[in-house]
């Protein structure tokens, strides 16, 4: 695999993940630890419809997308009803309770997953009889679903819709007030990032071809919530440039000749003081958030 | 037009709202006074439900059913009374700080584009819509005198302007009643002024107000009758002359002015 176009490859599904992780928790509020497990559920999901019998169901790639989206909006709602009636911390913690019993699930549940053997071979995306094959075909691809979820998002920000759930952050008892059910809102929210989480999940398996339960971990959660934190809470723009940000920081450090081990370490390092310094100086991060002006009217 | 009926609330032990009842005509201002601790504010979440009574009943006469037809609200939810057209403020100012004051009141208006699927299918005539909002917004704001100010976030302005936003966005869905907790608590006198004013202006136009207030030469100019609560009960209901001489209540809360 030519290393510039996986990066690429990465990088775009990075940023579907944070702008789509930042209606979450930079729009709504909700600290949502465990947010990976949308794109694990996601990933499973399109694996299984689209890997033949007798592991898979194989479907073509177009049924394994949107059952991997449809699973994981399921998912989000599921940890939407009990959870939302719990507030900031409660919310986060019951989120990653989520996340561990989806992993243990994976893990165990070895008649449909086959448990830590993973699922190899699973088939390369194909729309209409064409195969993407190649990493330029993934990265057309993931350059899609990235245009797709930051449209989306910037829309819903943008809306009637999205300013409730603005407004929900920043006092949901003052919405109630407003004759304003918020749970739905909270839930929709949910789904939505949930789903694009989702096919993120499913290009990814497609694309890499084998996926286990080790794929999706706890610290790839708080890696895209730290992207999203970096670059600025409710702010579009700055998820991108958070990733951007930390994925060039990172990857720059492969250049630097070290042993292995020690570039995990110095990545996490510089990952860590970045963010220190990042909340000390710039705590709404490198972009901030932008509301609405009116033009003046005489 | 609302009907409070031997509403009970304990917590703990502690009988926060003892069977209290009374009634708010439309189209008057009512206070609800008493000590701190006798359970006004209880009996505030209460009747916007925000809180559930251990038993008793809420009545209401909504915007959607005729004036003679009164509905009993005392199982709903919060966000439904509010739609029915009760609309309140808090003890503590509860805004949306980091959202603009034009925003702050777009969200507390009804608003049918806010429904999801209108996200993605935004139409002209929805643009026109919320253009409309911005309009009645406007108007509203220039009401309470913070138009200057549309574009300010909310957490900017000063606590007597952050209070006036309150009202206005009370006001923005319309509401039959409006029920403020405490608009007058920690105000300058001229904003004091304003908001008497503006809360006169509202009964002219036909809106029924019932408010939480200490401020005693406030409550006893403004308000058409005044509740009395102490320890949970109501100890009187009259106009506001028949009040100040009222020994219970003097007793319990308004004390002796010696001359």
């Amino acid at each position: 695999m030519a290393y510039i176009e996986h990066f690429l490859i990465m990088v775009c599904l990075y940023i579907t993940l944070a702008v789509s992780l930042n209606l979450v928790i930079g729009y709504t509020g909700l600290l949502l630890l465990g947010f990976i497990t949308f794109n694990a559920v996601g990933a499973y999901a399109a694996a299984l419809v689209t890997l033949p019998a007798p592991v898979g169901l194989g479907m073509s790639f177009l049924v394994g997308v949107i059952a991997s989206a449809s699973l994981a909006a399921f998912f989000g709602f599921l940890i939407g009803l009990p959870t939302l009636k719990l507030k900031g911390d409660y919310f986060a913690v019951a989120s990653l309770g989520l996340f561990y019993v989806t992993l243990s699930l994976l893990k165990n549940w070895s008649s449909l997953t086959r448990g830590p053997l993973g699922l190899p071979g699973i088939p390369k995306p194909s729309l209409f009889g064409y195969v993407f094959s190649t990493q330029y075909d993934i990265l057309a691809l993931a350059v899609i679903l990235m245009a797709i979820t930051i449209f989306v998002v910037y829309r819903i920000t943008k809306s009637p819709f999205g300013r409730v759930l603005t407004a929900i952050r920043e006092d949901e008892l003052g919405v109630k007030a407003f004759g304003k059910n918020p749970v739905k809102y909270k839930i929709i929210a949910l789904m939505i990032s949930a789903a694009i989480a989702g096919m993120a999940g499913s290009l990814y398996a497609g694309y890499i071809t084998f996926i286990d339960p080790n794929t999706f971990t706890f610290t790839d959660s708080i890696f895209v919530i730290c992207m999203v934190v970096l670059g600025g809470l409710g702010s579009i723009r700055g998820s991108i440039a958070g990733v951007l940000i930390f994925s060039l920081l990172t990857e720059g450090i492969r250049f630097l000749n070290l042993p292995n081990e020690t570039v995990g370490a110095l990545r996490l390092m510089i990952f860590s003081v970045l963010l220190i310094l990042l909340m000390q100086f710039k705590p709404l991060g490198i972009l901030g958030e932008k509301r609405l002006r009116v033009k003046e009217i005489d | 037009m609302l009907e409070v009926k031997n509403i009970h609330k304990e917590f703990g032990g502690i009988k926060a709202v003892d069977g209290c009842s009374f009634k708010v005509e439309k189209n008057t201002i009512t206070a609800l006074i008493g000590p701190n601790g006798a359970g006004k504010t209880t009996l505030f979440n209460i009747i916007t439900g925000f809180m559930k009574q251990d038993s008793g009943k809420i009545i209401f006469n909504d915007k959607s059913h005729d004036k003679k037809v009164s509905k009993d609200i005392s199982n709903l939810p919060d966000y439904k009374r509010a739609r029915l057209g009760m609309s309140r403020t808090f003890q503590t100012i509860r805004l949306f700080p980091k959202m603009t004051v034009m925003e702050n009141l777009l969200v507390a208006m009804p608003d049918s584009n806010e429904n999801f699927f209108r996200v993605l299918f935004w139409t002209r005539g929805m643009k026109r819509e919320e253009k409309m909002l911005v309009e009645k917004a406007l108007e509203l704001l220039k009401f309470v005198d913070l138009h200057a100010k549309m574009n300010e976030l909310a957490g900017n302005l000063s606590y007597g302007q952050q209070k006036l936003l309150e009202i206005a966005k009370a006001l923005a869905s319309e509401p039959e009643i409006l029920m403020l907790d405490e608009p007058a608590a920690g105000v300058n006198p001229t904003m004091l002024n304003k908001i008497h004013d503006l809360m006169l202006e509202l009964k002219k136009r036909g809106k029924t107000i019932l408010f939480i207030e200490h401020n005693m030469e406030f409550v006893m100019n403004l308000a058409d009758k005044v509740v009395v609560l102490d320890y949970g009960k109501e100890i009187a209901n009259d106009v506001p002359a028949n009040i100040k001489n009222n020994k219970q209540v003097i007793d319990a809360y308004l004390g002796v002015c010696e001359k």
